[in-house]
């Protein structure tokens, strides 16, 4: 089949191999050199002679970070809003997905309530209404729910997880509902375990958006004590100067410094870098799920 | 016609089966026919209804996986919606979610005299179209120089580096992009070895752009081109040997096979990139631009939000958020309505 290429293409394989190569590179390098200033020294820095390799090689900033308790409370915050937010975040989309999954035959006004949740995906209330609502309706602002809610149900993520469920065979369910068995059962005992690799998938999407969400604590939290890594990032980044407790939590430690920057930023994304290699497969796999179906 | 010998219980007769004599006849049996079909109507409606209310008895507890839900779209989605009201009313800080008094379109009158405002739009419009013109057709160019690529172990290095920054916290993204654009990152590192003058990208307006769509080419063209490489492996590899056989070369065979067949991909994507064209990404704005780079940076959603809780002027923040999601709506309504009609493809 490479016999008849003709020379033109040939030299277009090697410009394509070329840039390839120039896209990998140019998608690793802002994540080299983040990792390299971590562990440079301030002088090489704000010289500007920090590239891809550290330069004035040390971990004493590494060490600071570490050795600064408010730094764990963050990270423990975000550990714990993933947690409660992507379990949260299962239980909703599994059941709704299950159900609109359902025939028509069986789910009465099923036109309706898939209607009902996709049109929340293109008209949204809105960010002040939505301010309101969580802050004068429910009052749970400042509270770790203010978090954890905005992202408990996803519709995309459903509507991936609802084209998984028609593509389960009904014959298995049908056999069991002869055999007299619930629809809990059956969801319980025969979808769930058939739908690992679509349940795999939706977890981690989730927990990844938690892990990475920062604006609903922004807005929604003034206590430092309950931030999320990345809002105290955003603080250290954007360099604010905010009042009280929070102004405290970032100047505790250590000095702020491009340096510190470095670290903290690359201490947030390393858990995301170290298990992406294992787990890239199931988010392909999920986004085609989702895509195969029409 | 076809109603009446479905009718139960009713006169019997039918207007085809009383007379072929006189106009008046047939145009009784028309009222009749009317009737026929209210009474059939109501029928099925009401054996819809049965219906329902026997599946629901039945299948109680499949219906139940819809409360929880179905809940959680009300509170979190719905009420949010609801609470758009106060575009048209006064809210007072600390009062009803749904406002004092009704100001009629006030706000929106507002926001129409609002110089900002229309500096805001417009840095929207541009940004927003810049980033269509480039983040939408590079995944797909980048797909099929991919897909070009023989070795399967290389092109899955490829792929799964081209979209690890997808992963990435915005938060991570804007502080790399601080980084680098920095007096003394990598940018003007480069800069300066090529004997220019070091630049602070993130004070002068004239580069935002530039910034936020190059970054935003970094960030998701990778992830963007998933679907196509998908779809280009659902492409039956006959069509290209047959192509071939008739002589078609490299570049005509992706003209003619490969293109259209991801063209349906093509068609469903850009018909989201353009209902979301004035849904610029806030997170990145508001994490990248400063009182310097508001000329080109600041979009609705930033303004909206720094009117609305910076200054709280809500129901003013209010209404130019609830026009952004009505012109957003009707957006992805018309991209979808021209697809169909042009293409015969559409979302739903």
């Amino acid at each position: 089949m490479h016999l008849n290429d003709t020379k033109g293409y040939k030299a277009f394989r090697i410009f394509n191999i070329i840039t390839m190569i120039l896209i990998v590179i140019v998608t690793f390098v802002p994540f080299i050199n983040i990792i390299a200033q971590s562990f440079s020294s301030e002088r090489f820095i704000t010289a500007g002679e920090v590239f891809l390799l550290p330069r004035g090689f040390n971990i004493e900033t590494y060490r600071a970070v570490l050795s600064n308790q408010r730094f764990w409370i963050h990270y423990r915050n975000t550990i714990v809003y993933a947690v409660v937010g992507t379990a949260l975040a299962m239980f909703l989309t599994t059941l709704l997905a299950y159900v609109l999954a359902k025939p028509k035959t069986r789910l009465k006004g099923k036109g309706f309530w898939v209607g009902f949740s996709v049109f929340t995906m293109f008209f949204a209330g809105g960010i002040i209404p939505t301010y309101i609502v969580y802050n004068n309706t429910l009052n749970i602002t400042n509270t770790m729910w203010s978090v954890v809610f905005p992202l408990a149900l996803s519709i995309y993520n459903m509507l991936i997880m609802k084209a998984f469920f028609e593509n389960l065979p009904p014959s298995l369910e049908e056999a069991a509902s002869i055999d007299g068995m619930s629809t809990y059962g059956i969801f319980m005992k025969i979808v769930l375990p058939l739908s690992k690799p679509i349940l795999a998938t939706m977890t981690l999407f989730y927990a990844v958006a938690y892990w990475n969400a920062w604006f609903q604590a922004f807005m929604f939290l003034n206590d430092w004590t309950l931030f999320p890594v990345t809002l105290f990032l955003r603080n250290l980044i954007s360099g604010a100067t905010a009042t009280g407790e929070a102004a405290a939590a970032e100047a505790g430690g250590a000095q702020i410094a491009s340096n510190v920057r470095s670290v903290s930023m690359f201490l947030t994304v390393l858990p995301i870098i170290c298990v992406y290699p294992f787990v890239q497969k199931y988010f392909v796999t999920g986004i085609m799920l989702g895509s195969v179906k029409e | 016609m076809e109603l009446d010998s479905q009718t139960p219980g009713g006169t019997g007769t039918g207007p085809t089966g009383n007379n072929p004599e006189t106009g008046i006849a047939s145009a009784q049996g028309g009222v009749k026919d009317v009737e026929a079909y209210k009474e059939k109507l109501k029928q099925t409606q009401v054996s819809k209804w049965e219906s329902t209310s026997k599946s629901l008895k039945k299948d109680w507890q499949l219906y139940t996986f819809l409360i929880l839900p179905v809940i959680y779209l009300v509170i979190f989605q719905y009420l949010p919606m609801i609470g758009n009201v106060i575009a048209f009313r006064r809210f007072v800080p600390g009062g009803s979610m749904l406002g004092q008094d009704f100001v009629g379109l006030r706000y929106f009158e507002m926001f129409w005299n609002d110089r900002t405002f229309w500096r805001v739009f417009r840095n929207t419009f541009t940004i927003g179209g810049l980033t269509l013109l480039f983040n939408f057709p590079i995944p797909i160019i980048f797909a099929l120089l991919l897909n070009e690529v023989k070795s399967m172990k290389f092109k899955r290095f490829v792929q799964t580096a081209s979209y690890l920054p997808y992963f990435i916290s915005m938060v991570i993204i804007a502080g790399m992009i601080m980084e680098m654009l920095s007096a003394n990152g990598i940018i003007n590192q480069m800069i300066q070895f090529f004997g220019g003058d070091s630049i602070i990208f993130l004070q002068r307006a004239e580069w935002f752009r530039t910034i936020y769509v190059a970054s935003g080419v970094w960030q998701t063209t990778g992830w963007g081109a998933i679907l196509y490489l998908a779809a280009l492996t659902n492409i039956d590899p006959n069509l290209y040997e047959a192509a071939a056989i008739d002589g078609a070369g490299r570049l005509k065979q992706t003209w003619h096979v490969t293109i259209p067949g991801i063209l349906p991909t093509i068609m469903t994507l850009l018909i989201l990139n353009i209902g979301n064209f004035m849904n610029v990404g806030f997170e990145k704005v508001f994490l990248l631009y400063n009182p310097l780079t508001y000329e080109t940076a600041d979009v609705i959603s930033t303004y909206l939000y720094r009117i609305g809780l910076g200054s709280a002027n809500f129901s003013y923040a209010t209404a130019i958020g609830l026009a952004q999601a009505v012109v957003g709506f009707v957006l992805v309504m018309s991209a979808n309505l021209l697809s169909r009609k042009l293409t015969n493809r559409s979302l739903w």
